[in-house]
């Protein structure tokens, strides 16, 4: 393990990762990875998940192609200096922010999609300049397989590789030493990441999960709410970190929201939901029964049918549930549906914060100020109105949790962000140094004064006009007559000097 | 290894110490109600904190210059240029901008989303914990507290004990100008820190040494708590052969020396060829009398060594290499001359460790692909300088180096723009702050997007089943463009 890390080191070190060309070369053999191998990727996904290939294909095929499209067209602009605003005493230097790549950078996946959550942080990494190790979840066998086989055939296969393998493999990786560590999964795990990497003083982004909640309002059109929330929740099996974990409503509106997703399941799936194309599986074994334990005791009031053959477990919706009950202790990551009945926002908001910050938030409204009170009384990573999980699909938003539910966040430019260094540079030059003789001791009151005058952003724009002004009327003079340099010297003092005389009685 | 669900979604009261033996617990509960209850979130209530710190220095300036030259033998020059024109220029800052910080930042939609409404809203954290160093005791207590105010955020305040008079003064009078009910002040030493680190703080703003750092960063780790670490390190400064040796002596000495070297920032030591180190010494020396006076203990420009164990600690390193200039030390006054050091050599303690003191160890090097090479040899440094007339040996050394922040041919004079961003990378820390910058540190940026809640009929592409010609459709759609619209 420590010698993979150190080759990718080496690689790093050569500098072949960072000219812009290199760059974009990688992200467009990414592309060209995902074109052509389009076949072997929805097929291990679909393998690992009973996802079908469409539902591969958008849900992480789409998001990975639109991710690279978007670092190709922008990257240029991100990787140059940026100017920043500069001061008096800063006036004649060159001041701006260098984005440069951190090194060696590891990337661990996870396995409920497989694919768009270890490579859109790739394509980022990439993008920064940095070298990586990406470590795909060991519970999606297929994904991670084929990652390994396909990545060294088109990316450069020292900067970036793959090494796959379970809870051991992972413990020792986590010992060496990362310039930066991206995390996607599960609390308790996000732990033991962030205690690996404050022994390095490595900097880490944990995207985490919890409980979404999804508050529905009596002034609402129950009919699209439930065919959005359906959706949502029971795509990918209910396996997503930003699907709707439960709903929060008054009681009277518990039977109708049951009846409605009950029809749209039965639009979206078919009679027999086991035999829909569309709808997928829990990953492993152990889910399964994790998720099954959580229905002992509940309400069933639609769903609850299993095969543990299959590992299918139907779409569920739960009543009238209890907040102290298991199904409400911990985020479900599976498609049961409970709803926890309130009284109104006022207990929905009280509800929610009292428990750890979410990932996600939504809120089913017409009433825009119940929106806007719910957003401003809570917190969470992001959140939707009136739908649920697109705030995921704008790449000008960060995606990332808060709290418990993680730290950081990444797509698009953030993702370039989270991956750089953004180094401030002060570029200054070895003459006038007559000026700094301000600053130099001994000291005395007048230099106090003259340290205010320069550190202190009193100044409107008409005064550093004029000051703009006389500067450039002296630069003038000494183009003219090279003698005049003392004349400069002068005449800029006694400018300031009068100015700040002016300036000072201002002040008092 | 990567799996979901498990963990516990209601807060576990158990991960608190147990009630009546922790010090902490009531301050801390009385502060998170306060955040509950919403009284930081008007704009109103944070500019009244600002202002009310704004005349807490105005104020008490003779209090603070009075600690400050009992703490660190700092002038009345030095403490305000170096700590309390700097907090006042941040409050300044901060006020102006207040509005427009906290407004909600508009993101762009693609064609999915365009009919809604996109931002980003800026939220306060909760409760914030800021542990503040003891070498310039104001200004990193206060300019970080600036950022945690601004955006909102409840504050637990950690000065540093071993700055004693400026503990008092911040201790005593501070509490007087801001809220109670969203502000709280913790005093002690190690161990009160580590106690009050495990409890949960929203965020964790640490500035001290790596060795520290990662304490914090480990104690975080129990909470989630996301962190800023502003670390330290040797940062080193490059000499080039084409350069006015005076200029360079007066600009290095000066960054080198002021607080008697007791600065993050400041240049650690110097990489130069054997000729320009000849060159240097006489100019670095006529530079010291000229600053500080023949007896530069007697000069009131010249800070003292904090307390005994950090002088102690400074004048063994006075025993590397060979004393050039200076070496003197008073143990009664902590004082110790500024010194340059020659002939050290890589091993030796004082090429170690951050040496913060006025100790100015030269090494040699060949030329610049040399010093770069020594530069990467070692940990990531908080800041980096390179003298030289050519622009371009100062741009080949920031290209093939990292460090915090870079300056070419001058000292730390990048901390007074608050247009930049001031942090480390690596071992030197990770986050930064200063203007704006402390304000996005203590906020979280929460992605917010408010669909339609009609026009469902665009929303049936997306919904299964999904029929052949459905595919085919959203593949052409999708996949034929470039993908942008996602």
């Amino acid at each position: 393990m420590e010698r993979e890390v150190q080759r990718v080191r080496q690689a790093f070190l050569s500098g072949r990762s960072r000219p812009l060309r290199f760059r974009l070369q990688q992200l467009e053999a990414l592309r060209r990875m995902v074109q052509e191998r389009e076949k072997d990727i929805l097929a291990a996904i679909r393998s690992d998940l009973c996802k079908s290939e469409f539902n591969a294909y958008s849900q992480e095929v789409i998001t990975v192609l639109g991710e690279i499209d978007f670092m190709l067209e922008n990257l240029p602009e991100w990787v140059a200096a940026k100017p920043v605003k500069k001061n008096l005493l800063t006036m004649l230097d060159e001041a701006y922010l260098q984005p440069q790549p951190l090194g060696v950078v590891l990337i661990i996946g996870a396995w409920n999609y497989p694919f768009v959550l270890t490579i859109q942080p790739l394509i980022g990494a990439i993008a920064a300049g940095n070298a990586v190790i990406i470590k795909p979840s060991e519970l999606s066998e297929n994904t991670a397989t084929i990652l390994a086989k396909l990545l060294p055939q088109y990316l450069d296969q020292d900067l970036y590789i793959v090494i796959n393998g379970g809870v051991e493999e992972t413990t020792e990786l986590l010992k060496q030493r990362f310039d930066h560590i991206l995390y996607t999964g599960n609390t308790a795990v996000g732990k033991i990441v962030m205690e690996a990497a404050a022994k390095h003083l490595t900097p880490v982004t944990l995207e985490l999960g919890g409980k979404s909640p999804c508050y529905i309002d009596k002034d609402c059109d129950l009919d699209i709410v439930c065919r959005r929330i359906t959706w949502g929740k029971y795509m990918n099996c209910g396996q997503t970190c930003i699907a709707p974990d439960y709903i929060l409503c008054e009681a009277s509106l518990q039977n109708q929201i049951v009846q409605k997703i009950k029809e749209t399941v039965k639009e979206f799936y078919g009679e027999n939901v086991k035999e829909s194309p569309d709808y997928e599986r829990i990953i492993n074994l152990r889910h399964f029964k994790r998720i099954l334990s959580l229905l002992e005791g509940q309400k069933i009031a639609f769903g609850g049918e299993t095969d543990e053959a299959t590992r299918y477990i139907a779409p569920t919706v739960l009543t009238d549930v209890d907040p102290k009950t298991k199904v409400m202790q911990e985020e479900i990551f599976g498609p049961v549906l409970p709803i926890v009945p309130v009284k109104n926002v006022d207990e929905a908001i009280n509800f929610i914060n009292e428990r750890e910050k979410p990932l996600a938030l939504y809120v089913f409204s017409h009433n825009n100020k119940l929106i806007k009170r719910m957003i401003d009384e809570t917190s969470s990573g992001g959140v939707t109105g009136n739908d649920v999980i697109m705030h995921f699909m704008l790449n000008s938003f960060p995606f990332g949790g808060v709290g418990s539910s993680g730290m950081g966040a990444y797509h698009g430019k953030h993702s370039f962000d989270t991956f750089s260094h953004q180094r401030p540079c002060l570029l200054k030059s070895l003459k006038r140094e007559g000026a700094n003789k301000l600053r130099y001791p001994p000291n005395s009151q007048s230099k106090v004064d003259w340290g205010k005058f320069f550190l202190l952003k009193r100044f409107n724009k008409q005064k550093l006009g004029l000051l703009f002004l006389t500067f450039l009327g002296i630069v003038a003079a000494v183009l003219v007559k090279k003698y005049q340099a003392v004349l400069r010297r002068k005449a800029l003092l006694i400018f300031l000097v009068v100015h700040r005389l002016r300036w000072s009685t201002k002040q008092r | 290894m990567s799996e979901k669900g498990g963990g516990s979604a209601v807060k576990d009261p158990g991960a608190e110490p147990t009630l009546g033996t922790d010090p902490f617990e009531d301050t801390l509960r009385r502060l998170r109600e306060a955040f509950h209850s919403g009284c930081t979130r008007p704009a109103e209530f944070r500019a009244e904190q600002l202002q009310a710190l704004g005349r807490f220095l105005q104020e008490n300036k003779q209090l603070l210059h009075d600690a400050l030259a009992q703490d660190l033998h700092k002038s009345a020059f030095d403490s305000d240029i170096s700590e309390l024109i700097i907090c006042q220029n941040e409050i300044n800052l901060a006020l102006q901008n207040l509005q427009a910080w906290m407004k909600d930042e508009p993101g762009s939609t693609n064609w999915f989303t365009k009919l809604d409404s996109a931002f980003i809203r800026k939220e306060p954290f909760g409760l914030v914990l800021i542990i503040a160093p003891w070498n310039y005791p104001v200004n990193l207590t206060l300019v970080p507290l600036v950022g945690a105010l601004a955006a909102g955020n409840c504050v637990v305040l950690k000065p540093s004990e071993i700055s004693r008079g400026t503990e008092k003064v911040l201790a005593e009078v501070l509490p007087k100008y801001l809220d109670q009910r969203c502000f709280a002040m913790v005093l002690g030493g190690p161990e009160e820190t580590g106690q009050l680190l495990e409890h949960k703080f929203d965020y964790i703003f640490f500035t001290g040494s790596p060795r520290v750092g990662k304490i914090v960063m480990t104690a975080a780790t129990k909470h989630l708590t996301p962190v800023t670490l502003e670390l330290g390190g040797k940062n080193p400064c490059y000499v080039d052969d084409d350069c006015d040796p005076q200029i360079v002596a007066n600009r290095v000495a000066w960054f080198r020396y002021f607080n008697a070297g007791q600065t993050c920032v400041a240049p650690d030591y110097l990489l130069c060829s054997p000729e320009m180190q000849e060159r240097l010494l006489p100019a670095l020396q006529s530079t010291i009398t000229r600053f500080y006076g023949d007896d530069p203990q007697s000069s009131p420009n010249l800070g003292r060594i904090i307390n005994q164990k950090h002088f102690q600690r400074l004048r063994a390193l006075l025993g590397c290499g060979r004393v050039a200039i200076g070496g003197q030390s008073d143990e009664r006054d902590r004082y110790i001359a500024p010194t340059v050091l020659v002939d050290v050599q890589e091993t030796e303690p004082v090429m170690q460790e951050e040496i913060f003191g006025p100790i100015l160890p030269i090494m040699n090097v060949r030329g610049l692909d040399e010093a770069i090479e020594f530069i990467n040899r070692r940990e990531k440094p908080l800041a980096l300088y390179a003298f030289s007339n050519s622009s371009q040996v100062v741009n080949q050394m920031l290209e093939q180096t990292s460090s915090g922040s870079f300056v070419g041919n001058d000292g730390f004079i990048h901390m007074t723009l608050s247009s930049l961003p001031f942090g480390g990378v690596g071992h030197s820390g990770m986050g930064r702050y200063h203007g704006k910058f402390t304000f996005d540190t203590f906020s979280h940026h929460r992605a917010c997007l408010l669909c339609p809640a009609g026009l469902e009929k665009l929303n049936n592409i997306r919904y299964p089943p999904y029929s052949d010609r459905v595919q085919q459709l959203v593949h052409w759609v999708l996949g034929s463009q470039s993908c942008t619209i996602l």
